[in-house]
């Protein structure tokens, strides 16, 4: 931790604010997109699109908001992270409305449901909640330490939100959403950001007894057993999750969040060790007789057996999205070109990257990548950058949750992991979602300006002036 | 507590740097066995996105493509007259992909290939509509239908070459199918294909038989077994006496080989034996050649090879391994060789060609949508299975076969014509129907337009040797004159 030292009375050269940079940037993430909805316009229509108007307002009044907002409560936070996380906000809208307008999807959903109606709306409006989330959290959270307060609360809150859907019938094989008067939320989603603070709390106060009282063995430190319950807890409370709710990205999600933590808090290399052996464990446990973490796994094996014996299966899915990956090569069809909607399922959410995949091609999935880990990567800069060990942790938890959330769903997707049910941060359609993730850049941003904002000045020292320096 | 930071931050590196490998790997290694994988779909798709280029026969196109109102698939194929030109199209179905010339030249037909990017690119630029190019054919028209129509209700097929070029004339097999009956993906199409397939169809009718199915030559053959004779100087002069007893018993063996009625074979010459049609003379000739040199004359006329036309044609097949009775049967086209109607017309066409046998061929030109020439297929020799010599003898005693002897059904007035009836037994004790058999060839100043092949699988055959006279020759006659008539 840098300690800013004040050996004389005059002030810390003040840090630039970096806002004039965000606000570029931000020039930048609302044309991209708007350009992007022409393209799509042109390409389906082959008319400039009527709604293109009203989106680019959207999209620059939901942006201009938000600057205004980190401008006035943060304004020494780091410039990359909404700039980023617009972009991303936007694209998503933009293939999302893409998506609306497949003849396919339109007849997929009136057989299956009776009706159609098109998400890109509502992912406009859920967007604006976001963002309107986001200027929340940064004007209710002056300083991110006031959280270190609710650590108990949180975990209780976390326990909650994660036992929930327990109790709501599964949804397309995983029991992830609960359903209160005609909304359905996925409280997975904001259950890793108070996860996150409950971890946060709990490892400040626990680091140093988790990192020295242990004994050493066969060259690893072993904790005590104490130490170790609530360890076991969480692990648990992982498998639990992947058993009842047939979740394995979230219980994935979780305990690599966890493991992550722990490390950081305790700088044991032994934590890892044990992470990754009960994770693995628990997972080749519960994958050998949970039928639905099983087809998942037999469909990652060998994505196109399925394609003979099952005609209509979800096992088909996987194969399905390599293909459409695969006809993308390198430059992509271009937006609106391409059969991504063949995949059916989820296309506009679980799968979207494959649209991303297919249209934009590698060079577009390759830019898109790199934004998740330039998002990621300035997280993990602000945890470096936080003065205290619990804003250090709440930083390096929510962005390492996001790390591991982008790698589960994009390597699902792409056929890297046996694929699990969760969605790609800011472009996937879903309301939870994308509340959840504008929320942890709120606080990711509300971490940053706490670390970047230069150190008060000194109070002036009382008998300052009554000290004379002489000088020869 | 900067340390573990930063080794986290290299973590978080890693796992987005295994995306991006696998992304590499996806989208680029592996993106062309994953763009044109079976199950695919969008092949099928950008099959039939587009208006399909056309096959065309005689200047005129064969088939045709409709738009539709389904969400896959914008344009669906039809045909003209599809049953007659079923064999050498092939089909082309959105539900049950595509065989034969539709699906060897889809590239040129989606207008997806290579070497139609530059009309891509122009058509990109102008905002023109991409167009599949069109596949030229050899076919005469008049030919095809003179085939198809003689074949009639019965079951057989003709395959007609030009002797000269190899150009494929007539390529009918029947009973056929109408491919444009199962092209698209409803419910209805796919009844139609159930109703076409072998295990509900004893017919069989979307067997290409004049590529795909070998039968039993029988006589036909034993213009293979006189070149053979001729080649390799078992005989000089045709109508000069061979020593042929009568009956023959077949060496190794009691049982005597027998003739078919009554027919003076004793010591025939080789023009009367091929004329009556004497076992006795080909079995005994084929015997004396032995297997080898049988052989080597059956691979030169193109025996145990598949042709390349480039639709495949089955191999024919003259056996390698067999003593000397089952050579003397072999001769006559009994026992195990077999061969399509495209061989057998081959063994007329090398003949009437002064022994020089040409690679037969269907497609003449890939055409560009703006009718540019992309390639042209030029012919080809394939091999010399007699010299000119033994070949006009073996015309003219083909010839006699058609003046005087057994077939004189395939006459035509003024015009030269030669030919080999056959009626080839099979099964077990010869039960089944017996297949009657016709080459010939006919002849004008210019050389021989045409050659053609007819089998017919007929229970109406008798079991002696006019039934390939009777039943195959006029159909032979009706495709030689229609092509003939053509070129006038």
């Amino acid at each position: 931790m840098s300690v800013v030292t004040n050996t004389t009375t005059i002030g810390a050269i003040e840090a630039p604010s970096r806002r004039n940079t965000e606000l570029g940037l931000l020039a930048f993430a609302v044309v991209i997109p708007v350009f992007a909805y022409l393209n799509v316009g042109l390409a389906l229509d082959g008319k400039i699109p009527a709604g293109m108007l009203g989106y680019g307002l959207g999209v620059g009044l939901l942006a201009g908001i938000a600057h205004l907002a980190v401008r006035k409560f943060a304004p020494y936070a780091d410039p990359l992270l909404l700039p980023l996380a617009t972009l991303l906000n936007g694209l998503g809208l933009v293939l999302i409305w893409r998506l609306d307008q497949s003849p396919r999807l339109i007849r997929r959903a009136e057989a299956l449901f009776g009706a159609y109606s098109p998400d890109a709306p509502k992912q406009l409006m859920y967007s604006a909640i976001a963002v309107a989330l986001f200027v929340a959290v940064l004007m209710v959270l002056k300083d991110h330490r006031i959280l270190q307060r609710y650590t108990y609360i949180s975990m209780a809150a976390a326990l909650v939100l994660l036992i929930l859907p327990m109790f709501f019938p599964a949804v397309n094989g995983a029991k992830i959403w609960i359903s209160i008067g005609g909304f359905t939320i996925q409280p997975g989603e904001f259950a890793k950001i108070i996860i996150a603070i409950f971890f946060s709390g709990y490892l400040m106060v626990k680091r140093d007894a988790l990192a020295l009282a242990s004994r050493r063995f066969m060259g690893m430190y072993l904790p005590r057993g104490r130490d170790l319950g609530p360890i076991l807890a969480i692990w648990a409370m992982s498998i639990l999750i992947l058993v009842f709710e047939t979740d394995l990205g979230t219980s994935l999600l979780f305990f690599g969040l966890f493991v992550i933590m722990l490390y950081v808090a305790t700088e044991r290399t032994s934590w890892i060790v044990f992470g990754l052996l009960m994770s693995v464990a628990g997972a080749v446990g519960v994958a050998s007789f949970e039928p639905h973490v099983q087809s998942r796994v037999n469909a990652w094996l060998d994505p196109f057996a399925c394609y003979q014996t099952d005609v209509t299966g979800a096992c088909q899915q996987i194969g399905d999205a390599l293909l459409s990956f695969g006809s993308g090569g390198t430059l992509g069809t271009g937006l609106g070109q391409g059969n991504s909607d063949l995949i059916g399922f989820a296309a506009n959410a679980d799968f979207i990257l494959t649209t991303v995949g297919e249209e934009f091609g590698l060079a577009g999935t390759m830019a898109f990548l790199m934004i998740y880990g330039l998002i990621v990567e300035r997280g993990v800069r602000t945890a470096l950058a936080a003065r205290d060990p619990f804003g250090k942790l709440l930083a390096i938890g929510l962005s390492g949750a996001f790390a591991i959330q982008v790698f589960v769903v994009a390597g699902g997707v792409m056929g890297l992991i046996p694929l699990t049910g969760m969605t790609m941060p800011f472009v996937a359609y879903g309301g939870s979602s994308v509340l959840a993730n504008w929320a942890l850049i709120g606080v990711l941003i509300r971490i940053s300006d706490t670390a970047r904002r230069p150190a008060p000045a000194p109070a002036p020292s009382p008998d300052a002036e009554m000290t004379q320096v002489v000088r020869p | 507590m900067n340390k573990p930071l930063r080794r986290i931050a290299i973590f978080c590196g890693l796992l987005v740097l295994a995306l991006l490998i696998r992304d590499n790997w996806l989208q680029y290694v592996r993106a062309d066995e994953l763009n044109s994988h079976r199950f695919n779909r969008r092949v099928l798709i950008e099959r039939y996105s587009n208006e399909r280029g056309n096959i065309i026969v005689d200047g005129k196109a064969i088939t045709g493509s409709v738009k539709t109102d389904d969400s896959d698939f914008a344009y669906k194929r039809t045909y003209v007259d599809g049953p007659m030109w079923a064999p050498v199209t092939g089909y082309a179905s959105q539900a049950f992909d595509a065989n034969q010339i539709e699906k060897l030249e889809d590239g040129i037909l989606t207008g997806n290939d290579d070497r139609l990017f530059f009309d891509r690119t122009m058509a990109m630029f102008t905002g023109k509509k991409k167009k599949g190019g069109d596949v030229v054919t050899t076919l005469s028209g008049a030919a095809q239908k003179a085939a198809y129509e003689g074949l009639g209700k019965s079951k057989g097929a003709v395959a007609a070459i030009d002797p000269q070029t190899g150009k494929i004339l007539a390529l009918a097999s029947t009973p056929s199918y109408d491919p444009s009956t199962f092209a698209g993906n409803s419910e209805k199409d796919s009844k139609a294909w159930v109703a076409l397939d072998k295990k509900h169809n004893p017919d069989d009718p979307m067997q290409n038989r004049a590529l795909r199915e070998t039968y039993p030559p029988g006589s036909t053959f034993k213009v293979v077994t006189a070149a053979a004779a001729l080649e390799h100087g078992k005989i000089t002069d045709i109508d000069e006496q061979t020593d042929s007893p009568l009956p023959w018993i077949m060496p190794g063996t009691t049982t005597p080989l027998v003739n078919e009625g009554n027919i003076p074979c004793k010591d025939a010459t080789l023009r009367d034996a091929l004329s009556f049609s004497c076992n006795t003379v080909f079995g005994k000739l084929g015997s004396d050649l032995g297997k080898d040199q049988m052989l080597e004359t059956a691979k030169k006329f193109g025996f145990n090879a598949e042709q390349f036309t480039p639709v495949r044609s089955n191999a024919s097949f003259f056996p390698e391994e067999m003593n000397a009775s089952q050579t003397a049967l072999s001769s006559i086209g009994q026992f195990d060789t077999r061969a399509t109607p495209l061989q057998m017309a081959m063994v007329a066409a090398a003949v009437a060609n002064d022994g020089k046998l040409m690679k037969p061929y269907m497609i003449d030109q890939l055409r560009a949508p703006n009718l540019d020439v992309l390639s042209k297929t030029e012919p080809e020799e394939l091999s010399r299975p007699l010299t000119q010599e033994h070949a006009q003898m073996l015309q003219s005693m083909m010839e006699t076969v058609v003046k005087d002897g057994t077939g004189k059904n395939a006459q035509i007035p003024n015009v030269t014509v030669g030919g080999k009836t056959g009626t080839a037994q099979h099964g077990e004790n010869n039960s089944k129907n017996p297949y009657a058999w016709f080459i010939s060839y006919a002849k004008t100043d210019s050389g021989s337009p045409v050659a053609v092949a007819v089998v017919v699988e007929d229970s109406n055959a008798n079991r002696d040797d006019i039934s390939g006279g009777g039943l195959a020759a006029p159909i032979a006659k009706n495709v030689m004159k229609a092509v003939i008539d053509s070129r006038r």
